[in-house]
């Protein structure tokens, strides 16, 4: 019986060597689980106004997903659903496979900490420095002191701001805080990014270095979820589109000039010359 | 070092948060300032209170012509009696004596030889409220409303009511109104403290929002508060109790001395008062914050 075993596992290794694709088949089941999964979502507020309305979708792993519509079409309900800031009034909503009504409240710090999030407003801790503002997410989960004091200057040198260590976020600009957020957002490497309006308050140069820095994000394997009202942009940068209107889903594309394997520079390319800004920009 | 830096972050809240800090600070000082000089009066009147009510007693006459036995048996039942502190007797000889010095143009005329007062145990009680136990112990009333003794030596009970009642009434009426202030007092305070409290925090409560978003626990996120509380509630507390002993070394220690004469009644200990206020200061402060904090820590 273990010699047998043992010829078999000799085989499936001649296999793996003429063939180095096929992945292991646990690894393949864990993937097909989406990363967030609404299923007949609803949510109607205390006054009586729908925020969604039997939504249902899916996002997988590695994914990048616009959630686009107009003001008050459910974008946001959407974000602070996923971030079980709010809860649906109908449906459910899972995270990686975990129904997130089934998470008690002393485990949500736990879930948070695999979400990182991004706002149209950043929401910084105004009363600590750059630095100080991205160390604190590391903080929350009991990382050394050497580890952050390597980790931070790492993620603020790939947002760009290895200069502004020490600056408070009311002496930064906009889009400088935005990148702030990212860092903080993205320093512990979650499997999920939820942006709520990133580019909301800045100007279509700055928008255009937030984004790249969002797909820089992706790219390395994590599941981006982006509401953005900014539909042209979105539709010009071919990534799959959840459109809501009045609560409800009216598109979900995939884009067919999807190219998974840009890179960066290329999709920053693409994307500044068909939004019509010139190359000389952002350094990012 | 998870201590460390709820520590730093809370000495990095009071620094940031200088203004609110300073407030609640100043808040607990007045507060803490204005009930250490409060309770010490408050004792003191309770006290002077307490020695107007010890005035309170029960005379008991015994009849002339009661034999030994029958004066023994009296003892015995007064004793016997419920809510009975303390007996003195009296006797006819050394109340005249007294009454002699008292008034003395009275008793000239009425001449040497003759006493018409009877022999006296004066009662006091334990609690002077509940005199009239004692009376209707020893002196029941019958069906007329007319008292009756029951012992063949008591001739009459009698507590002196019109001063007893004004003492009773007077007294109760001034311990009531001190309590009733006391209280208030003490409610006023935790009430001015939390509010003051409250509102600093709730200046910081997108922080804590952000805190929460970025999956802080919720007593990864009160700690620094708590500690925070601890810290204002201990600088007010000392300073106030600082002000108190300079104001009690310069102003009442030596009018006290000066008016030795005066019954100083019993008061607090100084330094259990001061302990008591501080260990009051911390604890409002701390759970004040932390308590507060519940409210915005409900995501």
């Amino acid at each position: 019986m273990a010699t047998e075993e043992k010829t078999q596992a000799g085989a499936d290794a001649k296999i793996a060597i003429r063939a180095p694709q096929p992945r292991p088949v646990r690894r393949q089941k864990k993937e097909r689980i989406p990363v967030v999964e609404l299923d007949d979502v609803t949510k109607v507020y205390d006054g009586g106004s729908v925020g969604l309305e039997k939504v249902s979708l899916q996002v997988g792993r590695g994914e990048f997903v616009f959630l686009v519509g107009a003001t008050g079409c459910g974008k946001s309900t959407c974000i602070r659903l996923l971030m079980r800031e709010l809860e649906p009034s109908s449906g459910e909503i899972k995270i990686a496979g975990h129904a997130l009504a089934e998470i008690k409240a002393k485990r949500m710090p736990q879930l948070r900490r695999n979400i990182g999030v991004v706002f149209q407003d950043y929401k910084l801790l105004p009363n600590r420095t750059v630095y100080a503002n991205v160390a604190y997410s590391l903080e929350v989960i009991g990382e050394s002191r050497q580890s952050i004091r390597r980790k931070v200057p790492d993620i603020l040198r790939l947002v760009g701001l290895s200069t502004k260590l020490h600056s408070y976020p009311d002496e930064l600009s906009g889009g400088e805080c935005q990148r702030v957020s990212i860092a903080r957002a993205f320093v512990n490497h979650p499997p999920l990014l939820l942006a709520d309006e990133p580019t909301g308050n800045l100007d279509p140069e700055t928008s255009i270095g937030i984004m790249q820095l969002i797909y820089r994000i992706n790219r390395t394997g994590t599941t981006v979820v982006v509401a953005t009202h900014d539909k042209e942009m979105v539709d010009k940068m071919r990534r799959r589109v959840i459109e809501l209107r009045e609560g409800r889903v009216v598109r979900d594309e995939l884009s067919g000039l999807y190219r998974p394997d840009e890179s960066t520079t290329e999709f920053a390319v693409r994307l500044r010359g068909e939004l019509g800004v010139g190359v000389e920009g952002h350094p990012n | 070092m998870r201590f460390l830096f709820f520590l730093k972050e809370a000495f990095r809240g009071l620094s940031r948060n200088s203004a609110p800090a300073l407030a609640a600070l100043l808040t607990i000082l007045l507060t803490t300032l204005v009930l250490g000089v409060f309770i010490p009066i408050v004792q003191a009147t309770t006290g002077t209170a307490n020695e107007v009510r010890g005035r309170v007693v029960v005379d008991v006459f015994v009849k002339k012509e009661a034999n030994p036995i029958e004066r023994a048996e009296l003892r015995r039942e007064i004793d016997k009696t419920v809510n009975v502190g303390s007996v003195e007797f009296i006797s006819k000889e050394s109340a005249l004596a007294r009454e002699k010095r008292l008034r003395p143009e009275a008793y000239k005329a009425l001449g040497e030889r003759v006493n018409p007062l009877p022999d006296t145990y004066r009662v006091t009680p334990e609690d002077p409220g509940k005199v009239n136990l004692i009376i209707n112990h020893l002196a029941p009333k019958d069906a007329d409303g007319n008292p009756s003794p029951t012992l063949a030596a008591l001739d009459e009970v009698r507590n002196r009511e019109d001063d007893t009642d004004k003492i009773l009434s007077a007294t109760g009426l001034v311990k009531l109104l001190t309590a009733g202030l006391a209280l208030l007092l003490v409610f006023a305070s935790v009430a001015l403290v939390a509010n003051t409290i409250r509102l600093s925090i709730f200046a910081r409560r997108r922080e804590v929002e952000v805190m929460q978003l970025v999956g802080a626990t919720n007593w990864f996120i009160r700690w620094p508060f708590v500690i925070e509380g601890v810290i204002v509630g201990f600088m007010g507390g000392v300073l106030a109790v600082l002000l108190l002993t300079i104001a009690k070394e310069t102003l009442v220690d030596p009018l006290s001395d000066r008016f030795a004469l005066l019954a100083a009644p019993e008061t607090i200990d100084f330094k259990l008062l001061v302990a008591i206020l501080l260990v009051a200061c911390v604890a409002v402060s701390a759970a004040g914050s932390g308590l507060t904090l519940r409210k915005f820590l409900r995501v």
